[in-house]
This record gives C-alpha cells, structure tokens and sequence, in this order.
C-alpha cells in the first residue's frame, strides 16, 4: 500500500458472497477466493493504480459482498475503467 | 433446412387499451433480443404480459431494474410457488418436485451453491484450461476431418460442451446422443412435465449409479467429492444430491453448446472483429464476454415471485407477483452499453447480466467464459477459412427452449 488512494476503503463480507469470482477477475491484487469459492480481501486500502479495478469490482459483485467504506457513492465505473486483466 | 417458425408472436401486444403483450417473443434475427424489447424497455418501468400457461407476469427490461430486481432479498427463486412464471408446464412441475438449487431461495439455496462455487473458482478453472484446450483440439480436428460442409453444432460445440461438463462432474461419455436429447427435452418450453420426468429419470438412473460407484471409488472430480464430503457427512440427501448433479450437467452443457456456434458466427459477420482478434490474441478474453453479452442466450432462464415489493425506477413490483427479468434487453440497453447493437470487442464494459446477476448468477461462469473462448480460438486458429455454408435465413431458430440457440450450423473450411 504504497500510495492508497484517500478514502477508497473495500470490505468484503464472506457470509454474503454467492462465490461467482467476479471480484478475482477485475482485481486480483485486490481478491482473492478461498478453497470453498468465498471471497477473501487482500488489501482493503486501495492503492491509487488500483482504484478503477476496485471500483469495477464493486459493480461486478452480483451479490453485493463487497463495498467501498468511508467513500460516497462510486461514479458509475463503466466508462473508462482498465480492461479486464485475462480470464480463466 | 427448415425456415424458421416462430413460436410465438415477434412483436408485443399493442393494443390501445393497454391489454397484456403475450410472452414469449421469438427473436427474428440469432443476433439480436427479439424486436419487442426496445419499446417495453423505452417506455419504462415494467410491462405486463401474459405467458401460455395464462399467468400474468411483469417484464423487467431496464439494464439498471434488472440488476436491482435480481439482487433483491425480495426476488424468490422458489418454483413451488404458485406464481412462479414457468414459461413451460414441465418446467414448473419438474423443478418444484427436484428442486434445482437454482430454482431455491436461501438459507436452502446458499447451503447447496455454497457446496459447487469452490469447484468453479477462477484459480481451479484456470487449472483447467490446458484440458480444455486439449479436448477442443481433439474434437475440431475431428471436424475438419469430416467431408465439408459439416454441423458446427452437433459435431463440434455439443461434443466440446458434453466433454467439458462430464470430464468435471466425472461422468463417463459414452454416449453424446443420450445428453442431446435429455438436455433438448428437459429444456424445451414444449414439454410436458411427463416428457421431462421420463427425460430426467434416464439421467437420473445413470447419476444414481455413479453416486454408488464413486462411493466405492472416488476420482478426482465434482461428484466424487460431492459423494465422499456432504453426501456422506448427512449435509445433503441422495435425492437433493441427484438433482444437483443433474441441473449441473444440463446447464453446463447446453450453454456452451449453444453459444459457441453463434459466437463463432456473430465474429464471422464482423471480419473486422476476428481481424483484431487475429492480430492480437490478448484481446480474446474481453471478446467472450462482449459476445456474451450481444447474444445472451440465456434471455429468459431468470424466473422470479417478488416476496415482498421490489421498487425500480420507474415502478414497483407488487408482493406475491411473478416476474421475468430479460437479460438480453438489459444487455442492449443503451444506457448502459452504447450503440448496444455493435459488436465491439474492445468494449470496456463488462457488467453485462448475461450469466444473471444476484446470488443466484451463473455458479460455471468462469468455466463458460474458458470454455467458450478456448473453443473459438482453436475453431479459428485451425480452420482460418471457415464460413457458413449455407445462407443465414435458412437457419432455423431454436425459440422453445430456455437457452436460444441454433439447431444446426453447416460450415464450410
């Protein structure tokens, strides 16, 4: 967490995940999937390189197991966001 | 080649006194959502139609109400109850008695998921890759062994998908004809609970077996660790444990089935497209999901009750009603995805609800995505020339069956 970017906090909350990875995929410096599917927070401040993925796997999340702490509602993070790093 | 019959009327019911629009609607073109989308999802808020079994339901076609809609607590899942909008009797009557974890609402739902997400994390589906690569190489070689012009549905993408799912679940292959017809039976809108039941007791009479032998002798795949780890510990019945397999198996391979032909057509109608996928291979991920979300194939699979009232933008969805929410019109929805018609694999976007959304999306999305991709890519790669052999008009739409799909596909190389 060399330079996080203020305010830009993530929780994850395991006891909500449906296990889909979405959040792996958008940021995998940020999630992780434990052996059962759930989702594990890497680093819950999101350093400034990482913001767009963040907030990218914050929309992708289907079930709504991860979020932004202490930050106002996200832009919406469709326009302009990184790529996708390579799937599966 | 048989023209294409629609089921259904193309275009909703507009009368002037506002009666319900009939649903199902056919698509007229494999590309696109069928054509009475846009104006339901123009106008706003819900639409009411009416689907065959004489249900009135709400349509939900808004990308934004959709995705609000799915990962509502109030969107229940439960096809036992009375105003699940089944758009097939033997849809409803079939999964209210096997109860299908995706036909579930929690806590029940979220114990059985929770049982198969581990087996479907992108790290072990990365680890499949190289199996997956190996299966697609055997079975195009196969292909362009074949005299031209050959089905790309029947001889490539169903011996893929069946391959795939039954390597994972361990489940021997001896036969692909006795999936097809399991899957096109159980699948299809047209069926009756009878002819579903009968379909699924022949699946389930081979699970069955497998359960006993996998009990005796585990392997390393899905239903040994199932048999020795849930099964065995009391967490699950044999009963429950079939139809999880079962729905598993089904929905595993008919997607990919269908979509890897109409992908491979959809890249092979914008040269311009496949270009860049030839020039740059990285690009390859970012186009699955963009033609994942052009074609959405699984439009309609999202069939819901509202258990308390579920508010949108522009309208709520009453308590105790029965809702669809339409994954390809939130898919072409221009607000979200921009001249959503276009095919752009270099989209940034990749929020589409083609695999659903909520706690119930798509468990085997990753292994889709791999699947698909691998799929296309050794297509391509081995067969640089490949073209449809016949002209598009002439291929009959599959409109019946909860994932759209094309019959068949005579190719050329």
């Amino acid at each position: 967490m060399v330079n996080p970017a203020p305010g830009l906090r993530l929780a994850a909350d395991a006891d909500v995940c449906a296990g889909a990875g979405q959040c792996v995929r958008a940021a995998p410096e940020l999630f992780d999937q434990d052996d059962d599917g759930l989702v594990v927070l890497l680093a819950a401040d999101v350093p400034e390189d990482s913001r767009a993925r963040a907030l990218d796997a914050v929309d992708l999340c289907p079930s709504g197991a991860i979020a932004l702490r202490g930050h106002p509602a996200p832009p919406a993070p469709d326009t302009g966001a990184d790529r996708l790093p390579p799937g599966p | 080649m048989t023209s294409p019959v629609p089921d259904a009327p193309d275009a909703p019911d507009t009368t002037a006194d506002g009666a319900p629009a009939a649903f199902p609607l056919a698509r007229s073109c494999p590309f696109s959502p069928p054509d009475g989308y846009a104006p339901m999802r123009e106008k706003g808020g819900l639409t009411k139609a009416v689907i065959p079994s004489g249900k009135e339901v709400w349509l939900v076609t808004g990308f934004q109400d959709v995705r609000t809609a799915l990962s509502h607590p109030a969107a229940g899942s439960d096809a036992r109850h009375p105003a699940f909008p089944a758009l097939g009797d033997g849809e409803q009557a079939v999964a209210a008695e096997l109860r299908p974890f995706i036909r579930m609402d929690p806590p029940e739902h979220t114990r059985i998921r929770r049982m198969l997400v581990g087996e479907f994390t992108v790290k072990r589906v990365r680890a499949m890759r190289p199996a997956v690569e190996a299966i697609c190489r055997e079975q195009a070689d196969r292909l362009l062994s074949l005299p031209a012009p050959a089905d790309l549905v029947g001889e490539y993408a169903n011996r893929v998908s069946t391959t795939v799912i039954c390597r994972l679940l361990g489940v021997p292959m001896e036969d692909l004809e006795f999936f097809r017809r399991i899957t096109s039976v159980s699948g299809a809108r047209t069926s009756t609970a009878e002819e579903v039941g009968a379909a699924l007791s022949d699946l389930f009479g081979l699970i069955d077996r497998l359960i006993d032998e996998k009990a005796q002798e585990p392997g390393d795949d899905l239903i040994s660790r199932l048999v020795n780890g849930p099964l065995a510990r009391g967490e699950i019945t044999r009963t429950s444990l079939l139809s999880q397999i079962g729905i598993t198996l089904n929905a595993g391979h008919e997607t990919s089935r269908n979509m890897i032909p109409l992908a491979a057509l959809d890249l092979l109608r914008h040269p311009d497209q496949l270009d860049l996928l030839r020039e740059d291979p990285s690009l390859w991920p970012g186009a699955v999901d963009e033609l994942l979300r052009h074609l959405s194939v699984a439009d309609v699979i999202t069939l819901r009750v509202a258990t308390g009232d579920i508010p949108l933008e522009g309208a709520t969805i009453p308590a105790g009603d029965g809702f669809i929410a339409l994954l390809a019109a939130a898919d072409h929805d221009p607000r979200a995805f921009p001249d959503p018609g276009r095919l752009d694999i270099t989209r940034a976007q990749r929020n589409h609800v083609a695999f659903g959304y909520g706690a119930h999306q798509c468990v085997g999305q990753n292994l889709g995505r791999l699947e698909i991709e691998v799929a296309l890519r050794v297509l391509f790669e081995k067969a640089p020339g490949l073209r449809l052999a016949v002209p598009l008009e002439d291929l009959p739409l599959r409109s019946t069956s909860a994932i759209f799909g094309l019959d068949e596909v005579p190719v050329s190389w």
